[in-house]
């Protein structure tokens, strides 16, 4: 078992996140316990280091109306979209310690996602060829990480309450899936507080963590 | 310090895209130091350096693919 901790970030600016992954990301390198941290975002489109030119829908003119940033960041994967009701979490664990093998680091994050869903009796699935967790032929979780020093940052976008309508700025993942959400699929909101208290236990379950 | 290959990532994973550079030619590294981004499909990995030296020839550009195990730059 691995010590983990768990810091709530609630509704925070996606750039004042990333500043406390890396903060996090350089103290489980020096040693300290894996780290989750869960937070929701204004919305914002951050593009992944695969992001292909006409992931954007939207032209840049729409896109400023509509307050809406556009971050080149540090991750694997294309473009996508985080908005309120849409929980992302970023999971700071030392891969040493959990196997030092991306494919299956990205596979156990699916699992989480799967287990987790679950929970909600929802039935979701791996796609044969494409990272993330499904519902049939719409996406539920996005997954997008960065490895420094075998240390992973970033982790999972998973739709609790987001308003669908957002991903019509995109095509997510580059791809032309349409995303759905845990409310959308129960016909009404999910409580954030509940799908935390479930994605801890599923995380230290699958990743044999001890949530100190 | 020598050859900086590009490291074992997980089964399944062959190959890797160069992102971008941290260093270039001539630079001095010190142990543990950022040397390169690497991109698969979902994910970034970073290599750092195995130990202190100089930055002695680049192998693989920017953009450019490469297999697990080639060699990606030469550290002196």
């Amino acid at each position: 078992m691995r010590d983990c901790r768990i810091r709530d970030l609630g509704l925070i600016e996606y750039q004042d996140a990333y500043e406390i992954q890396k903060e996090y990301a350089a103290k489980v390198a020096d040693g300290h316990p894996d780290t989750l941290l869960f937070c929701e975002h204004p919305t914002v489109l951050t593009l992944g280091r695969m992001t292909k030119k006409d992931s954007i829908l939207w032209s840049s003119q729409e896109l400023e109306k509509n307050n809406v940033q556009v971050l080149p960041i540090d991750r694997g994967g294309d473009v996508t979209l985080h908005a309120p009701g849409q929980l992302v979490v970023y999971s700071i664990f030392d891969l040493n310690y959990h196997g030092k093998n991306l494919h299956e680091y990205l596979r156990n994050l699916e699992q989480v996602g799967i287990a987790l869903l679950d929970g909600f009796d929802i039935v979701a699935n791996r796609h044969p060829e494409q990272t993330g967790v499904w519902i049939k032929h719409k996406k539920i979780m996005s997954i997008g990480i960065g490895v420094r020093k075998w240390v992973s940052y970033h982790g999972i976008g998973l739709n609790v309450n987001t308003d669908l309508d957002y991903f019509s700025m995109i095509r997510p993942c580059g791809l032309n899936v349409t995303m759905t959400s845990m409310a959308k699929i129960k016909g009404e909101p999910v409580s954030m507080d509940e799908v935390k208290e479930k994605l801890i236990s599923v995380f230290s379950q699958i990743f044999e963590l001890k949530i100190i | 310090m020598g050859k900086i290959t590009l490291p074992e990532l997980g089964e399944g994973i062959t190959k890797a895209t160069v992102a971008c550079w941290h260093v270039k030619t001539g630079d001095a590294v010190k142990k543990d130091d950022d040397l390169v981004e690497l991109v698969t499909d979902k994910a970034t990995f970073n290599v750092p350096a195995d130990g202190d030296g100089t930055v002695k020839e680049i192998y693989v550009e920017e953009g450019k693919e490469a297999d697990v195990g080639s060699v990606l730059a030469v550290i002196e």
